[in-house]
């Protein structure tokens, strides 16, 4: 199939970005999108052009690293997928393509499609653990867990954090990525007795981070290539309550 | 080079315990007076990281990802091994042991060996104290699976995404010490060489990769937890940025690179659909519990998979080894899949493949326990081949995933270069010539959970580094020998890309140094690699400039290091003139092609030394002794 690339490109942080648009020949259906891009940054390094930035690592769907906002939407037009599992058999020859990187305030642009998604990780650092060091833990069949807790939490814990939905909501929210960190350790009895400080002390990082207010759109639960729940959020907006009336 | 590989004596349950008493301790208020760099943040490093900082020791992590919680390990899917027996189905350490050992072909340090499955229970406690969700059932209890090369359930799992679940909760534990000021996080910084003063290893030096900065850290002792090299074949289940550059460096720093040709091809992958391809993609050998591998007994037989009649399908493994069938270890499922292929019996395109079948399985216990089982890689495989498994039998075929080649280390983990202590994927421990399926989880958490916690405080205590910092001249020397090897890679401005010298390469290593390897094959690939190598540094291109990010710049510092080291490694295929597990010389085997091992004269790990030309390096010997697990010829029958 033959393509026309719409692709962002910025040099660093600082500079204002354009579009640019190149003309890409012969793509394969079978090739994934990032496979894609590939083809087209050796083209690009074959006319003496840089290659476009974009992060990638396990081009499996599980490290969150890829992004990509194609066509307007975080991930691309496949349900339940991430760009690098998306294949160009999602879009037909002679297609224009726009390609452009996740967009939000606590998300600055590193360089082209590459954006600094560290905001997530200090969120994390907050408190998203259990506190406990090597060494010592029970049998870890001394506390039962019921299947469909044990699966709630694993629900919740599929997040891949790659940003999908902050880049999705209107408000460059992040309440799906947090509250599904909250959740995974709050349906599991290890989460238990930090559960309230926990909550607290990750959502005023998320606020003070810049992320946007949750305005209930749920386009990040569209977009979401985990399909994490927007249940989630709100099970942490009532333990967010109780936390805030510093009650457990 | 001295291989001093410091095994405890006395009987093996005891080893490990005696040799923590013995091993000298570092008082608690010393502690915060050590500094460890640590390389890497998957499970190894990860879990080495946040445990040393925990006792009191600085710590500085760094990974090439944006975040710790992306190293490779996040892709594993099938399960971690222990030997818990909650199966109650007749396992123990020894018997993880055992297994360990023999599906190892014999090639593995048996003291190391059993410290593992020692270790593997304290694991899996530790992994659901920090709130990882395995898979359990209704009554509340932890759920396991089995795996290839093992006849218990001893595997613990997290759906299909076992590497994510434990990463997330070793990454949980590195936070925790990040934000308590006890870790120093590094993230998007690549490490290019590290700094060996007064014979010992007390830094590294490293790119930043967003601004090109160069710059260096000191530190008391130096871990690489920097995974494996299976992208040396270009195509492989590994993410796009493993890589071989920091355990090269550190070689050609003095550190011996043991068994480089011991590498694992996965039986289960999806074939590659065309050239345009940048990985393969795993499927996880669990599925191998439940489908049932086949193909056609006819060459050439085109019908699709729904016409060929049960008789005139051949499930090869079932047949070839009737006690462990599907469940045959990796090396032997591949090469009997290469077999079938070879012979003209593959299936899909370009006969590269054999079915793998859930029909019977969904017959059998319905498409929701199937659903559940699997349910996610029957997504990923559909997601990427377009075919629906529950309707037609999955294609897979072998592709390159994991080395248990890496940097030789003692029973301490610290290689032949003093203070360089190396974890994970990145050692050669354990695993001998094949590892099993669900092991390396386990290896790298034990290495980094438990192992080198106890062991670097010894050498802490026993060296007594100096303390030193980032102005030594030293530090400064290697710092210009990194800015000038890249001031070379883009001065070349040749023609072609960084990935072009890469794919080349990685088809020249698969089809030489690949699942078959002979001495014509690999003399032909050792004429061939530096040439390769001498084309590369007259004609790789490299656009864009050093002082930003440069993702062609990153890739083709890779790619030069990747064209020394395979030229090692099929030096490595050469010399070892015997098969055993994953490294099949197709001169030794037997008359129904097995692997034939050759004791008398390869019963040891082959330790290189650097010296200047990788295709000479210098041979040492560690000697390998079984008084535990006799010598016997493997068999799966
Ligand atoms: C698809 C797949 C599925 C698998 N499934 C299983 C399974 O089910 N069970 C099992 O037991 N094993 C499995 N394995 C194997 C297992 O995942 C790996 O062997 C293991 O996770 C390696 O962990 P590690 O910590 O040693 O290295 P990695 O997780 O690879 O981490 C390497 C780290 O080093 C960093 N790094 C590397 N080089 C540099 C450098 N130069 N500078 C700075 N940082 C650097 C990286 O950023 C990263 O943080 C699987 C492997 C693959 C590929
Ligand atoms: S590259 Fe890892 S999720 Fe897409």
């Amino acid at each position: 199939m033959n393509l026309t690339l719409n692709v962002w490109r910025q040099k660093g942080p600082q500079d204002a970005g354009r579009m640019e648009t190149h003309y890409l020949k012969d793509i394969s259906p079978d090739t994934s999108f990032l496979e894609m891009l590939d083809l087209l940054n050796e083209q690009l390094m074959g006319e003496g052009k840089e290659a476009i930035a974009f992060d990638h690592d396990c081009r499996e769907g599980i490290c969150g690293m890829c992004s990509l906002v194609i066509n307007g939407v975080a991930h691309g037009p496949q349900r339940a997928t991430t760009t690098c599992q998306l294949h160009m058999r999602s879009f037909k020859d002679g297609d224009t393509i726009d390609i452009e990187p996740f967009r939000a305030r606590a998300f600055p642009v590193v360089k082209d499609l590459a954006v600094d998604r560290s905001s997530f990780d200090r969120v994390l650092q907050a408190g998203g653990y259990v506190s406990v060091n090597t060494g010592g833990a029970p049998d870890a069949n001394a506390v039962p867990i019921g299947k469909e807790e044990a699966d709630k939490a694993m629900d919740a814990a599929a997040c891949i954090g790659c940003g999908a939905c902050v880049a999705a909501c209107p408000n460059a929210s992040a309440m799906l990525f947090v509250s599904a960190k909250v959740g995974h350790l709050a349906h599991l009895p290890q989460g238990q007795p930090e559960r309230t400080r926990r909550v607290g002390a990750m959502v005023s990082a998320m606020d003070g981070e810049g992320f946007g207010n949750c305005r209930n759109y749920y386009e990040c639960e569209a977009v979401c290539p985990k399909d994490i729940s927007r249940d989630f959020i709100g099970e942490m907006n009532k333990d967010f309550r109780r936390a805030a009336l510093g009650g457990r | 080079m001295q291989l001093d590989a410091k095994i405890p004596s006395g009987p093996i349950e005891q080893r490990w315990d005696d040799h923590r008493f013995e091993m000298k301790l570092v008082n608690p208020a010393n502690k915060r007076k050590h500094s460890v760099i640590v390389v890497g943040s998957g499970l190894a490093g990860g879990s080495a990281a946040a445990t040393l900082a925990e006792l009191g020791y600085r710590v500085h992590c760094f990974c090439f990802q944006d975040t710790p919680r992306r190293a490779h390990s996040i892709a594993a899917q099938g399960g971690i091994n222990a030997a818990k027996n909650y199966q109650n189905d007749g396992d123990s350490v020894y018997r993880l042991f055992y297994d360990t050992v023999k599906g190892g072909d014999f090639r593995s340090r048996e003291s190391n060996v059993y410290r593992l499955a020692q270790v593997s229970s304290a694991i899996i406690d530790q992994c659901v104290a920090q709130g990882v969700p395995f898979a359990r059932e209704y009554g509340g209890q932890l759920a396991n699976r089995s795996f290839g090369g093992a006849q218990v359930s001893r595997t613990f799992y997290a759906r299909g995404q076992t590497g994510q679940q434990l990463l997330l909760g070793c990454y949980a534990g590195l936070n925790r010490q990040i934000a308590l000021g006890n870790v120093k996080m590094y993230p998007r910084t690549e490490m290019l060489d590290v700094v060996v003063v007064d014979g010992a290893a007390r830094g590294i030096v490293v790119r930043d990769l967003v601004t090109g900065r160069i710059w260096s850290a000191a530190a008391d002792a130096v871990v690489l937890a920097t995974g494996g090299y299976s992208n040396v074949f270009y195509l492989s289940t590994n993410a796009k940025g493993c890589n071989v550059t920091a355990t090269w460096r550190a070689h050609r720093r003095g550190a011996g690179f043991a068994n480089p040709c011991y590498t694992q091809i996965h039986p289960t992958c999806i074939p590659q659909s065309g050239e345009h391809q940048s990985k393969l993609t795993l499927m996880s050998e669990s599925l191998r519990n439940d489908g049932r591998v086949w193909v056609p007994k006819e060459p050439g037989d085109k019908r699709a998979p729904g016409q060929i009649p049960e008789a005139e399908r051949d499930y090869y493994l079932e047949r070839k080894y009737p006690s462990f069938g599907n469940l045959a270890p990796r090396d032997i499922a591949s090469r009997s899949a290469k077999e079938a292929c070879d012979a003209g019996r593959g299936v899909g395109p370009g006969g590269r493949g054999v079915f793998l079948d859930f029909r019977d399985a969904i017959q059998r216990l319905g498409k929701d326990v199937i659903e559940m089982r699997y349910g996610n890689l029957f997504e990923m495989y559909q997601r990427i081949t377009d075919e629906d498994p529950y309707q037609v039998p999955m294609r897979i075929y072998p592709a390159p995933h994991y080395t248990m080649g890496g940097l030789w280390v003692d029973y301490n983990l610290m290689s032949t270069l003093p203070g360089l202590h190396v974890i994970g994927e990145a050692n050669f421990s354990d695993h001998g010539s094949n590892r099993l399926g669900a092991s390396a989880l386990m290896q790298g958490l034990a290495d980094g959970y438990f192992v080198l916690p106890y062991t670097i405080g010894h050498y802490f205590a026993t060296h007594k580094p100096k303390p030193l910092d980032t102005d030594h001249e030293e530090f400064k020397r290697v710092e210009r020998e990194v800015e000038e090897r890249i001031a070379r890679l883009i001065a070349v401005d040749g023609t072609r890309t960084p990935d072009s010298f890469h794919r080349e390469l990685g088809k020249l290593m698969w089809n030489d140094v690949g699942m078959a390897r002979s001495e014509k094959s690999l003399k032909h690939a050792l004429s061939r690699i530096p040439e390769l190598r001498e084309e590369f540094w007259k004609d790789v291109r490299v656009l864009g400039g050093r002082s930003e990010m440069n993702t062609a710049l990153e890739h083709a510092g890779r790619v030069a290091d990747l064209l020394e080291f395979a030229e090692t490694m099929a030096t490595d295929a050469l010399v070892r003139d015997e098969s055993c597990g994953g490294h099949f010389r197709e001169e030794h085997q037997t008359p129904d092609g097995e692997a034939k091992r050759d004791d008398e004269n390869y019963c040891h790990a082959t330790v290189w030394e650097y010296t200047g030309d990788p295709g000479k390096p210098n041979e040492h010997r560690e000697p390998l002794e079984f008084e535990y697990v006799h010598l016997q010829t493997r068999s799966y029958k």
